[in-house]
């Protein structure tokens, strides 16, 4: 893990893209490392509509280790889009300094001016043979550059939540979402190492 | 097959967290109807019960859904129901049934919007003087709000043992963010939960009155089929449930229905202080809204306001002695809740002139902010 867990420290988490993409999953799989794997607090609370199937979707999670009173994210540390929809709808709620991801083919990141997180989640899942895995993809993503949960129980999260006969996949496609978070973080440090040693 | 209780450490929705409370507290029959946001009780109580020997019964509507809840129950099994605005309407007539006929059971109400259709997907407390007051004729009814899926496990377990003791239908009212709320839900060890059962007669079967009270105001309960000699009927009736159309009957049956909840208002009610010792801002919420409350409680006394948290556990029987203590020394109260004002009514009536009593209200479709509520604070006091 690059980034060490962030103990102590309350971070609200808003997952968002359209219905079907299994964002809701990610969210539950996130808090369910956070309380089940890291033994913290958490709390997960999914926009629910019936409009939900195609349309803006997104699922709200807290990680802390204090008793969490309000389940309910009012300006997010970290804004996860995997729709242009999502995007357009949450941008603005971000924290200041607050850590953007995207899907890179999805989601333009218009008028982002800060650093942000991109990966192509989709195009990775295709390859895979199966674009329902991008959630996972992107929530490996995740885990490796926020470190909001630690990886093991965030991998162990996923193998517990997914349909039978498929927990293999699904670790395959996490590790595939860790393992670019991480050479994106690993370039991003030999580039700031190099421009200190200029 | 897996066991009734799950013991386990779990990230669980509210209303999962309700079905599998129930299952621990040895409900073994469900009969419901699908209605959003309530659905997913009896989804996943129809995938469990089966595998503890239970029955589950989707119905055609919400009104045979009561009524074959309390058939079950006069058979001798706990028994339960869920749902939400529209179903727990139609219920109201069955509830009364269930008042007048004493049979323990348990209506899960997971609040949304209204009135009428509403906001399906959407949560509120809109509710709370229905669960009061929406069957017809006057009755003492016991009501939970639960503030989160930890708490409803346990509520749900406490909703069948207060029905069981006191032969009434116990009312969950949940709400829609409650039951969709997903958080840590700890289910301990079979062997700590403990479960109350209606009380049972003795005696000679030929001689049985099946309304004839014990010491705590409350009749054994024999199971249909079981020998005794019982008669159920929603007509006013005597100690045999005999109909008997006379005023001393009514007067006989009001106060056995009525008696039985009010000279034991210490055993049920249940309510939760938050940093309530010094507090001389008094804020009164239950469900989704106490959860507002409690961060907003925390914000105020980081500004310096001494404002704490009544914590509604039970609604109904409403703690009336309690706000009477507390507006004797404080300076007013607050109640926050998703309707325009309904237990607020209560808090009132009992503080009674002596503090002064507000509300941060909402129709429902949202939550309140913590901010709403600071800012009345400001405002009020």
């Amino acid at each position: 893990m690059t980034q060490a867990n962030k103990g102590g420290q309350r971070q609200e988490i808003v997952f968002t893209g359209f219905g079907g993409q299994g964002i809701v999953l990610a969210g539950r799989i996130l808090g369910k490392a956070a309380v089940i794997g890291d033994h913290r607090q958490s709390t997960l609370v999914q926009a629910y509509g019936p409009e939900a199937r195609g349309g803006a979707c997104s699922a709200q999670v807290i990680i802390a280790d204090q008793a969490i009173h309000y389940p309910y994210v009012r300006r997010p540390d970290v804004l996860v889009c995997m729709s242009q929809a999502g995007f357009d709808k949450f941008i603005g709620q971000m924290k200041e300094g607050g850590t953007l991801l995207i899907d890179k083919d999805l989601v333009q990141p218009k008028g982002v001016s800060g650093d942000f997180f991109s990966i192509p989640s989709s195009r990775m899942a295709e390859e895979l043979g199966r674009i329902m895995l991008a959630n996972i993809i992107m929530l490996g993503f995740f885990t490796a550059v926020t470190g909001a949960v630690s990886v093991d129980a965030a991998r162990d999260a996923v193998v517990k939540s997914v349909p039978k006969g498929t927990e293999e996949m699904n670790a395959t496609a996490f590790n595939k979402g860790c393992d670019y978070g991480l050479a994106v973080l690993k370039g991003r440090e030999k580039k700031a190492s190099g421009k200190a040693g200029a | 097959m897996r066991p009734a209780v799950l013991t386990g450490e779990y990230f669980m929705t509210g209303d999962v967290a309700c079905a599998e409370g129930a299952l621990a507290a040895g409900c073994r029959f469900f009969g419901g109807y699908p209605i959003t946001p309530a659905t997913e009780i009896a989804e996943h109580i129809s995938g469990r019960l089966p595998e503890v020997g239970g029955t589950f019964i989707q119905m055609e509507d919400e009104i045979a859904a009561i009524a074959s809840v309390i058939g079950a129950s006069c058979a001798g099994v706990k028994s339960m129901t869920a749902t939400s605005g529209p179903g727990f309407s139609l219920m109201m007539e069955n509830l009364g049934l269930a008042i007048c006929t004493e049979t323990p059971c348990v209506l899960v109400n997971v609040q949304r919007a209204g009135p009428s259709t509403g906001l399906p997907t959407q949560g509120a407390q809109g509710d709370m003087m229905q669960a009061r007051w929406g069957s017809h004729g006057h009755y003492e009814i016991i009501a939970l709000a639960p503030s989160s899926p930890q708490e409803i496990f346990y509520q749900t377990i406490d909703a069948f043992n207060l029905s069981e003791t006191y032969r009434v239908p116990v009312l969950i009212m949940t709400d829609e963010m409650i039951g969709h709320l997903s958080e840590r839900v700890v289910i301990p060890d079979a062997k700590t939960i403990q479960t109350v059962s209606r009380p049972s007669p003795k005696g000679r079967k030929d001689r049985f009155n099946p309304y004839e009270a014990g010491p705590n105001g409350v009749a054994p309960m024999a199971a249909a089929g079981e020998g005794y000699h019982i008669h159920v009927t929603g007509l006013t009736h005597d100690q045999r449930g005999y109909p008997v159309m006379t005023v001393e009957a009514q007067e006989w049956m009001m106060n056995q229905l009525v008696g039985k909840i009010r000279r034991n208002l210490d055993d049920i009610i249940r309510t939760e202080a938050y940093r309530l010792e010094d507090a001389d801002i008094v804020i009164v919420s239950y469900g989704v809204s106490a959860r507002t409350s409690l961060a907003a409680v925390d914000e105020a006394r980081d500004q310096g306001i001494r404002a704490g948290l009544l914590r509604l556990i039970t609604v109904w029987p409403f703690p009336e002695s309690q706000i009477r203590e507390l507006a004797k020394r404080v300076k007013g109260f607050l109640t926050v809740e998703l309707n325009l004002g309904q237990m607020h009514l209560e808090v009132e009536r009992c503080a009674a002139g002596r503090a002064p009593a507000f509300l941060v209200g909402h129709p429902g479709g949202t939550i309140i902010p913590p901010d709403d509520v600071i800012q009345a604070l400001k405002e009020h006091f």
